[in-house]
């Protein structure tokens, strides 16, 4: 075997400085998150959701209430959830999991470098494949009238992060990160957040829903919770979901299988 | 020159204590860290990767401290135990990733790939690999900004014995060239080949440090015991017994067989088929009942 020249490097062990965003990163995670099995579901959700509205659109002809369950019931309440879900999680609770994360771990970048670049690839994967569907298939339904399919994909953008950066969160703290993911986005959003009047101010769907009542034409989109309150909470999730992800990664302790 | 120190370190999960209270520096050159399984090494081994905080003492790379401090990678390279390594990636995208993570390009990633001579399968998913492929990619992705210090957590297990003289002969010229490779393993006999410096850790501890000779002294000539089955047990153990080279004989009446203890283990295995051949005793079973690493440890510890 070759070797190469005699390592002579003297020591500079000063800390990588901090950045937003490293493309190295970003291109193993969104290639992590796009080649796996459970990326098959990223695909099919979407293509449920269109394929729906051109059914209905078909069947029923254009309508604002049925546009309006359609997007507000399965594609802001369901599927946004279950997609932040894959993309929040994958983004990082597999390399955790299986240890391949030590090879970014071991190298000269900032562990909050590493966190805000994977939040960066789940939240565009979130919005590509939940808020750009919602507004193709909002079109579909019922041609934007009353302004829905923006009201909707823009409210899916904004859940998007928040969901993004909670699941990322959930990917750092525990193994069964999907599971936890599912619970919430299927049990307190869909389900609680429906119907419990008090767990409405604590879900990201109302939040959400609240930014879309701003855009929408008055009264075709309803929230429970005020837009300043929204915006902040939403706010508020994000930056703590997203610092504590990075504070757990930073921490993070790879313990050998001893 | 790059040294690790590992300064009065312990490390505890819970209850269990992993590490206890070690100290020991790795120098340039190749060091071999021996222990049994569940020793302490992968513990100790991230400890000094940074992957895991002592609970108590000190781990530095040349008076830095290393944990929470991602500057040091820039010195360290490091060879992982375990498998999972972004299987979807070809070897080659692999370790040219782990070249940019460092601020470095294609080039230097060629040059690590030719290093471990992973070339004629770069192209190919990291997921057809075998074990001995991923274990030089590994290699490669580590030596790829040329680090003065490499750490490997048993690089030769599940390694072909051609593939393992490859590494080993790899590993040689790293310590030859200056660098601090330090690596464990479980095995004395690949430690021996390699690792002109030993140290050995039992039970979370630091059991011995040194010249591999030194150390393998200790473990021949520790005493042995055997179990021995033979046509005519009383009159065997007669026989050896008269040896000072035999410390105690059981007759074991119940399992039909001799426990022997040997103080002298090459005078003792020397003495035994002669002593046999001597008084016509057809020998059964001879076999060594505390040959597990384990005991062998276990007794470095005690001595």
């Amino acid at each position: 075997m070759s070797t190469t020249s005699p390592a002579t490097s003297p020591p500079a062990l000063t800390s990588p400085k901090a950045s937003l965003f490293n493309p190295t990163v970003a291109r193993l995670t969104y290639r992590a998150l796009l080649g796996r099995r459970r990326a098959l579901i990223l695909f099919a959700l979407p293509a449920l959701l269109v394929a729906i509205a051109i059914l209905v659109r078909s069947l029923v002809g254009a309508d604002d209430t049925t546009a309006n369950g359609i997007l507000g019931g399965f594609a802001l309440g369901t599927m946004v959830p279950l997609i932040g879900v894959i993309a929040g999680t994958g983004a990082i609770g597999p390399e955790i999991d299986d240890g391949s994360v030590v090879y970014l771990l071991a190298k000269p970048v900032s562990r909050s470098t590493i966190i805000f670049t994977k939040l960066l690839v789940a939240i565009g994967v979130t919005v590509a494949f939940s808020a750009v569907p919602i507004l193709v298939a909002g079109f579909v339904l019922n041609g934007n009238s009353q302004q829905i399919a923006v009201a909707y994909a823009l409210a899916a953008a904004v859940a998007s992060i928040a969901y993004s950066a909670l699941f990322l969160f959930f990917g750092t703290v525990t193994r069964h990160a999907v599971v936890f993911g599912l619970v919430y986005a299927l049990v307190w959003e869909s389900l609680f957040g429906n119907l419990v009047p008090g767990a409405k101010t604590l879900s990201v769907q109302q939040w959400a829903l609240a930014v879309g009542q701003k855009i929408g034409a008055e009264g075709a989109i309803t929230s429970d919770v005020q837009l300043p309150l929204a915006i902040s909470l939403l706010a508020a999730v994000t930056v703590a979901a997203t610092w504590y992800a990075g504070r757990r990664l930073t921490s993070l302790t790879l313990a050998g299988e001893e | 020159m790059t040294s690790l120190h590992i300064d009065h370190v312990s490390r505890w999960f819970g209850n269990v204590v992993a590490v206890n209270d070690i100290t020991m520096t790795i120098a340039p050159g190749v060091t071999g860290l021996l222990g049994p399984n569940g020793a302490g090494k992968s513990t100790l081994i991230n400890m000094m990767g940074g992957f895991l905080a002592p609970s108590n003492g000190t781990v530095t790379l040349d008076g830095t401290t290393i944990w929470r401090n991602a500057g040091i990678y820039r010195h360290i390279g490091i060879v992982p135990e375990r498998e999972a390594m972004y299987d979807f990636l070809t070897g080659r995208e692999f370790v040219v990733a782990n070249a940019e993570l460092h601020g470095l390009g294609r080039a230097e990633a060629a040059r690590a790939l030719a290093t471990v001579e992973m070339e004629y399968a770069q192209d190919r998913k990291i997921s057809t690999y075998s074990k001995g492929m991923r274990q030089r990619v590994k290699m490669a992705s580590a030596l790829v900004h040329d680090p003065s210090v490499l750490l490997l957590d048993e690089p030769f297990n599940g390694m072909d014995p051609r593939q393992r003289m490859q590494l080993m002969e790899l590993l040689r010229r790293m310590g030859d060239e200056g660098r601090t490779v330090l690596f464990s393993s479980h095995i004395l006999e690949e430690v021996e080949q390699l690792a002109s410096h030993i140290e050995v850790v039992v039970a979370g501890r630091h059991a011995a440090s040194g010249d591999f000779r030194k150390i393998r002294r200790l473990m021949t000539d520790r005493p042995h015991r055997y179990l021995i089955r033979s046509d005519n047990d009383r009159a065997l153990a007669g026989a050896l017994i008269a040896d000072p080279s035999t410390a105690g004989i059981e007759v074991d009446l119940a399992e039909g067989a001799l426990h022997i203890q040997a103080i002298d283990f090459a005078r003792f295995t020397e003495l035994l088929p002669r002593v046999a051949r001597d008084h016509g005793i057809r020998l059964l079973t001879v076999s060594p009942s505390d040959e597990s690493l384990e005991s062998v440890f276990s007794y470095l510890v005690a001595a």
